[in-house]
């Protein structure tokens, strides 16, 4: 299944490739998210509200 | 109009609401990804060894599915740029705005397969062809519509700017898709979407391209999330600075601590 003759390197080097950014897009969405909402907890425990969620 | 009346895009043109369906469908559509990529990974390694090209026709079901999504995730920013610009909707931007990095890394993605696939079958990693060319323009042109975003302060006017490029730009996609008929190319010509491909070949690419595109999905409902969240920091930031009291002064250096 894994033998993939004298041209092996190119192709697991493409599926790296292809893992490796997903991967990195997946960590940057997870960490972007994670700071946005900390950030939105930060403020509204320091009573700021959004104009429309306090009328 | 009521409720009912509303079309799916009229109704989550509310933020709050995209939010609460988004929280809904993205957990779906990232574990459906998953499988559906498995899938595909098994169906391809597992797949005949080609004639000519011998095992490395697996790199296709790679190179291939990332190359439409390139093409791909440039019309949904288009659209979504047309939609700013055009019907105001307030999701619009949000869209076009978290799709373009995805776009960029599936563009970077098919053109180092391509690379790598070319230099076992073609002998060099890059030729100047028509199609690797106009491919690599398209990368540029992603990577351009970021920086010219981050370069405007004024966000409604990087938003307007970024969409009329983005616009312009979609001339380069039928040199992209056309450019294996009108110049003559090393890049192989168009399967007629996978029609004159035998099934053994055709279903790990059909199935990883299904499974490339739920990725794309979820990854991009997730950049709208964060998008969301970010302009409603932005908000209330703006809450904090036009208020009276000292939170206005106390706040800057401790949000930028927390960020």
């Amino acid at each position: 299944m894994f033998d993939f003759g004298p041209h092996a390197p190119f192709i697991w080097a493409c599926y790296a490739v292809v893992v490796a950014v997903h991967a990195a897009l997946i960590v940057w969405l997870l960490q972007d998210g994670r700071r946005q909402a900390r950030r939105i907890a930060d403020l509204e425990a320091r009573g700021i509200r959004r104009r429309s969620a306090s009328s | 109009m009521t409720d009912k009346n509303q079309t799916l895009t009229q109704a989550l043109a509310n933020p709050t609401r995209f939010m609460a369906f988004s929280a809904w469908l993205l957990p779906i559509v990232a574990v459906l990804a998953a499988v559906v990529l498995a899938i595909a990974v098994y169906m391809g390694l597992n797949s005949p060894v080609d004639y000519q090209q011998g095992h490395t026709v697996k790199i296709m079901y790679l190179h291939v599915p990332a190359a439409w999504l390139a093409m791909g995730v440039y019309v949904a920013v288009a659209i979504s740029s047309f939609g700013l610009l055009v019907f105001r909707h307030p999701l619009a931007d949000v869209s076009a705005k978290a799709a373009v990095p995805l776009g960029a890394a599936f563009t970077f993605i098919a053109l180092v397969t391509g690379s790598l696939w070319g230099k076992p079958m073609w002998g060099a990693y890059w030729v100047w062809d028509a199609r690797l060319t106009s491919v690599l323009l398209l990368f540029f042109l992603y990577l351009g519509l970021m920086a010219l975003r981050s370069s405007i302060e004024d966000e409604t006017e990087a938003a307007k700017l970024t969409a009329v490029l983005a616009l312009v730009g979609v001339a380069l996609l039928p040199v992209i898709k056309f450019s294996v008929e009108w110049w003559n190319t090393l890049h192989q010509p168009s399967t007629r979407m996978t029609s004159t491909m035998h099934p053994s070949f055709r279903y790990p690419l059909l199935v990883h391209a299904l499974g490339f595109s739920l990725l794309f999905l979820a990854m991009h409902l997730k950049a709208m999330r964060n998008e969301i969240l970010r302009r409603r920091v932005r908000a209330l930031e703006m809450v904090a600075a036009n208020r009276p009291t000292s939170d206005a002064a106390v706040l800057a250096p401790r949000t930028e601590g927390a960020s």
